[in-house]
């Protein structure tokens, strides 16, 4: 099983760090980071840019982009993809496929990445392909 | 580091993070800056006590405000045993405000009075660098010695010109009904412009002040992004924080060890902010989808061009030129003129740029950066008399060490060529 952790904090305590505060928290981040890599452990890793830098699409009888984020708190974040464009246009336009894909309620919220690391979650996920696999065979 | 260490840090990031909602909401109950300051001061300390031991509370704005509240009005009861009891306008909402604190620290309270807070540091009786020090003081909560050492003025001048400032707007009449929405954007206007000096006190430092002054430029950005929380579908406070992120992502290439300026196409691009300057373009590329551009989103989209470039060559002079033409009829000034100039040079060669900048001499006679652009055009032009002239208006004209020092790098190369020659 892949779990993904999705990171909460206060974002006006995290604004109020000073960049050397911030750099201490995310070597002491990266050094966590590196003992899961090492381990085959590590899935992509994201950070968010602040919330001020979102827009939000939302759906309905016609689709609006509109500044974000405020989904209402009933809703909840489900899940997210992570894509390459070239600028926010490329990006609302994905979420358009996307939210005619799945036109049902919602919203989705397109947030720029600060930092990306690809990471291994292919050999992750092979790794627990394998393991189920053993389980399976020490079942039967 | 321990966990009681990482509790400091994030209590402390909380208590600066709060500051400017709690002392604004503190400020709407006593009316009254001083008694504001106190109390939230009151709250910080049992803040300090009580957090490590019970944790955090859910809305730690909330938890200050009722708290300092609490604090203050427990003060008056005492006093008023002994002295007859404050006027009833001192006090204000002291009846139905306890019950319903909580309910009306919603997000529109929060604006208004952050907003109303941030307006009376902007007060119009106040010279530019008193809003600035006020500002500091109330607002971000620095120490007078801090402001002091930023403006390079002693402990107690500063603290009897924020005194000063203080007895002025509290004798002039400052609103506290909720302001309208033509009045509220009057007011961003001030208060953005406000955050703008802010940041430029300390941008403007180099070498030695560096330190106490480049602090400011952290600040600025805090109260950007505060400005941006609370009036998120704003282009111009996007285009301000974003203009901001993207100057400052460039702080640790702008001096060299020695404390000397680098210009901007000398700069180890290397040493750059990157997410400051990702989060920045993410701004503009948004705010530009209002299609309402002001004068702070075109300065920022300057700014991108320049940090977009991997290296000074890459650099779209082109269309530099083309925004700071759009920034002429925004907000036309001799300084948007002469900043044009920079580019019309790389576009359209020295000759072009000078017959620019002629023009503007009478209105910037007083101004160190027409000086010292005027010397480089002319001596790219091989002018060098005329420009060991202007050169050496500009030192004359420096407001750092470190402007000066540039400049006498250039005079310095000037004696030796005419020297060997």
């Amino acid at each position: 099983m892949l779990y993904a952790i999705l990171c909460y904090n206060f974002e006006d305590v995290v604004g109020a760090w000073s960049p050397a505060e911030d750099a201490a928290v995310m070597a002491r981040l990266g050094a966590v980071e590196a003992g899961l890599a090492a381990a085959e452990r590590m899935g992509a890793t994201a950070r968010l840019l602040p919330t001020t830098a979102a827009v939000t699409l939302r759906k309905g009888r016609e689709l609006m982009v509109i500044d974000g984020p405020f989904a209402e708190t009933k809703e909840q974040l489900l899940g997210f993809y992570v894509v390459d464009c070239t600028d926010l246009e490329a990006a609302i336009a994905v979420a358009r496929d996307l939210a005619v894909a799945n036109p049902d309620r919602g919203a989705y919220e397109i947030r720029p990445l600060a930092v990306y690391r690809p990471g291994s979650l292919d050999g992750a996920s092979r790794q627990v392909r394998g393991r189920e696999a053993h389980v399976r065979g020490a079942g039967a | 580091m321990t966990i009681a260490n990482i509790d400091a840090a994030w209590i402390d990031a909380a208590l600066t993070a709060a500051r400017p909602q709690a002392v604004a909401a503190l400020l709407r109950y006593f009316r009254d800056l001083d008694t504001a300051e106190e109390a939230f001061q009151d709250a910080c300390l049992r803040a300090l006590k009580a957090w490590p031991k019970n944790g955090p509370p859910r809305d730690p704005t909330a938890w200050l405000i009722l708290v300092g509240r609490n604090a203050a009005l427990d003060g008056v009861r005492k006093q008023s045993k002994s002295s007859p009891l404050p006027p009833e306008e001192l006090i204000s909402d002291l009846e139905d405000a306890e019950a319903t604190l909580v309910d009306r620290l919603d997000g529109d309270h929060y604006r208004d009075d952050v907003l109303r807070l941030l307006f009376i540091c902007c007060h119009p009786d106040l010279p530019a660098t008193q809003q600035v020090a006020v500002a500091l003081r109330i607002v971000s909560g620095l120490s007078v010695r801090q402001i002091a050492r930023a403006f390079l003025v002693g402990e107690s001048a500063m603290e009897q010109r924020i005194t000063r400032a203080k007895a002025r707007i509290g004798a002039a009449d400052v609103p506290f009904g909720a302001p309208g929405a033509e009045e509220r954007a009057e007011r961003l206007n001030a208060v953005a412009a406000m955050v703008y000096l802010v940041f430029n006190e300390g941008y403007s430092a180099g070498g030695q002040e560096l330190l106490t002054r480049g602090a400011l430029c952290d600040e600025a950005i805090r109260l950007a992004r505060l400005l941006l929380r609370l009036f998120p579908g704003e282009p111009e406070i996007m285009g301000l924080t974003a203009l901001l992120l993207l100057q400052h992502a460039r702080a640790p290439a702008r001096f060299d060890a020695d404390g000397a300026v680098v210009l901007l196409e000398d700069q180890d691009r290397g040493l750059w902010n990157g997410r400051m300057i990702a989060e920045g373009l993410a701004l503009i590329d948004k705010a530009v989808r209002h299609r309402r551009p002001g004068p702070y989103l075109v300065q920022a989209a300057i700014a991108a061009e320049h940090d977009r470039a991997e290296r000074p060559e890459d650099t779209n002079w082109a269309r530099i030129d083309l925004l700071y033409g759009d920034l002429e009829q925004l907000a036309p000034s001799p300084v948007v003129t002469l900043n044009r100039a920079v580019a019309v040079a790389k576009v359209a060669g020295p000759e072009a740029a000078l017959e620019m900048i002629e023009p503007l001499a009478p209105k910037l006679s007083g101004y160190f950066h027409f000086f010292g652009l005027r010397g480089g055009l002319l001596l790219q032009l091989g002018r060098k008399d005329e420009a060991r002239v202007a050169f050496d208006q500009a030192i004359a004209l420096a407001n750092t060490a470190a402007e000066a020092a540039h400049i006498r790098l250039h005079l310095d190369r000037l004696m030796k060529e005419s020297a060997g020659g």
